[in-house]
């Protein structure tokens, strides 16, 4: 009873967000609620211990694999999402059959390299992928109604309410796989891989799994980008996004499901307000690095650990008057 | 009849070094059999190739006449044989109750969609069941809630027993479970192997504990620098010239 309102209030202050927002600032919220996919399904594949370089361009191939599907064979937008997850997925699949020789750090740089030959390709063939100009044009989400709403993609409040329906799906279904078995076998494989293989868990499928549900999500997220954005090209999806995610990640921390999508939040606030007003917007990368060493060396735990901090004090508060019975 | 399990010629070797050498015994099934020798002597390395953990460099290791040397390790546990490891090698950073939910892995192996939609309620229900049975039967249902890696010595040699429990092996091999337990927890953990083995589960045990593995085991084996050197029930092996050589010659070589 009162998950369903906390759930019901949470959605009615997203539902008023966009009104106190200036265009600008609307157009940075839809780009935050698709990046908040981004983080959290990057975080179902550290669950297994794994970290990958490769996200960002899986994330592209969602977007692109929307775009091209819906322009070329004029498939309907939603569904041409959709698939972009599904084609992210089976590339992620298809990867993980050189990368998931490796391990670690050997992983780390081999999942950079994959990303990397796929950026070559997309540069490199003019057709389909429309070489480094990328894909322009691509269909926007049409319009349509829901009786009380009518959903106009031309305005970021309309693609904020669709995104942020999307993405909280997405989430709920990474949040289940996380609290579930699977969950707790991706935890497992990384604190132990030897002692979960004495407990008959096959470690190359599960790593596998992991690797291509995070994938697909940031297929999704992907395509949800393309599609509002109208145009993307190979540097969309560069390594400096790649450090964006990762830094949203580790300053927020990995060890809750909140953690990261906390740090994503927080940095696009910071970004916004302080930057952009101060006018930095262009040192973000150098911003971003020094935040990135700085949380590191001084709060080794990310702001989820600040957070927990708060709430174990009120968990203790709150146990107390049971310990004086 | 064939046996539950048995080694073939089993061999090891790193590089110039043979850690094992033409190893034979056989394991029958609902015993307790030992795996003895003084440090260095192979025990560990033979565990690891019966476990699928090493590739043997030859030999074969036959359960139930099939041979399993080469498989990976989680196709070995599917098998029915799950080992634990010589060092208390268990999830630190996981629960207690979360560990041995892993070891319940293989009777109830998770399944994507239903996870998702919560269809595994009976599934997750028979874990936990399963996961709660074991600890309560290695003694830990009081601290199911702790962190695994916050637990005594003892404690976690018996959650390294209970993962491996859980998850209904036919045979299980344990790699100095009494390390680090005081007399009393070695004698309560002997009689809950003699309980094991009467529920019909076979266990291959390599211990240093002499007083243990002579009253828990029915047959003993007994290797020294990778090679076979006796075999035989306690006393036998208690009395053999053989086996006293390899320990006192062991002794005389540290000091
Ligand atoms: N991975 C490896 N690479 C190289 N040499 C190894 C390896 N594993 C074991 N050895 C060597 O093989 C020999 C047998 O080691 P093993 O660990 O099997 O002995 P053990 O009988 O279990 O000894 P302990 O009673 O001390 O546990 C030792 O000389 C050891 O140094
Ligand atoms: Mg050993």
């Amino acid at each position: 009873m009162r998950n369903i309102f906390i759930w019901t209030v949470i959605a009615a202050i997203l539902f008023a967000l966009p009104n106190l927002l200036s265009f600008s600032q609307q157009e940075v919220l839809v780009f935050l609620t698709i990046n908040i996919l981004v983080v959290a399904s990057y975080r179902l594949l550290t669950l297994t211990g794994e970290w990958s370089l490769g996200h960002v361009v899986i994330m592209g191939v969602g977007a692109y694999a929307s775009a091209m599907l819906t322009k070329s064979s004029g498939l309907y937008v939603p569904l041409g999402i959709v698939m972009g997850g599904v084609v992210a997925g089976l590339t992620a699949l298809a990867l993980s059959y050189p990368l998931f020789r490796m391990k670690g750090f050997y992983f780390l740089i081999g999942s950079f390299a994959a990303g990397e030959i796929i950026r070559l390709l997309w540069k490199r063939f003019r057709e389909p992928f429309g070489g480094t100009k990328g894909i322009k044009g691509i269909d926007p989400m049409p319009d349509f109604s829901v009786g009380f709403y009518d959903f106009d993609f031309f305005e970021p409040t309309s693609y904020f309410y669709f995104s942020a329906i999307v993405v909280a799906i997405c989430l709920w279904i990474l949040w289940r796989i996380e609290k579930s078995p699977i969950g707790l076998t991706f935890q497992a494989v990384h604190w132990q891989d030897k002692l979960a293989q004495a407990s008959g868990v096959n470690l190359r499928a599960y790593r596998t799994l992991a690797f291509v549900i995070a994938s697909g999500f940031a297929g999704i997220a992907g395509a949800l980008l393309a599609h509002y954005i109208g145009t993307i090209n190979p540097n969309s999806f560069d390594v400096e996004v790649m450090v964006f995610v990762l830094t949203w990640a580790i300053v927020g921390g990995t060890s809750t499901f909140y953690g990261p999508i906390l740090g994503c939040v927080v940095l696009t606030i910071l970004n916004e307000v302080v930057l952009r007003e101060l006018g930095l917007e262009q040192t973000r990368p150098l911003i971003y690095g020094l935040i990135l060493i700085l949380s590191i060396l001084f709060m080794p735990n990310g702001l989820e650990s600040i957070v927990q901090k708060f709430t174990r004090q009120k968990e203790r508060r709150s146990l107390r008057p049971e310990e004086a019975k | 009849m064939t046996s539950l399990l048995e080694v073939k010629d089993l061999t090891m070797r790193f590089g110039g070094l043979t850690a094992v050498d033409t190893l034979n015994f056989k394991v029958e099934k609902g015993t307790i059999h030992g795996l003895i020798g003084p440090n260095g002597a192979g025990k560990t390395t033979t565990f690891n190739m019966i476990s699928g953990f090493y590739t043997p460099s030859a030999g074969e290791v036959l359960l139930r006449g099939e041979n399993i040397a080469g498989l990976p390790m989680h196709e070995v546990a599917r098998r029915g044989v799950v080992r634990t490891f010589q060092h208390s090698t268990l999830f630190a950073e996981l629960t207690v109750l979360e560990n041995a939910l892993v070891g319940t892995h293989m009777p109830f192996r998770p399944n994507l969609f239903a996870a998702i939609f919560g269809w595994d309620k009976d599934a997750r229900n028979g874990a936990e069941a399963r996961a709660r049975e074991a600890l309560t039967f290695f003694g830990l249902a009081d601290v199911g809630h702790e962190h695994a890696g916050d637990l005594s010595h003892g404690h976690q040699r018996a959650l390294g027993m209970a993962v491996a429990y859980a998850s209904h092996p036919d045979i299980v091999l344990l790699d100095e479970p009494f390390t680090g337990m005081n007399p009393e927890e070695t004698k309560h953990m002997m009689g809950l192997m003699k309980q094991l083995c009467s529920d019909g589960i076979t266990i291959l045990l390599v211990e240093h504990d002499m007083q243990a593995i002579m009253g828990l085991c029915d047959n003993i084996t007994c290797m020294s620098f990778g090679k076979f050197l006796a075999e035989g029930g306690p006393a036998e092996i208690r009395n053999h010239p053989a086996v006293i050589e390899a320990y006192l010659g062991g002794a005389r070589h540290v000091a």
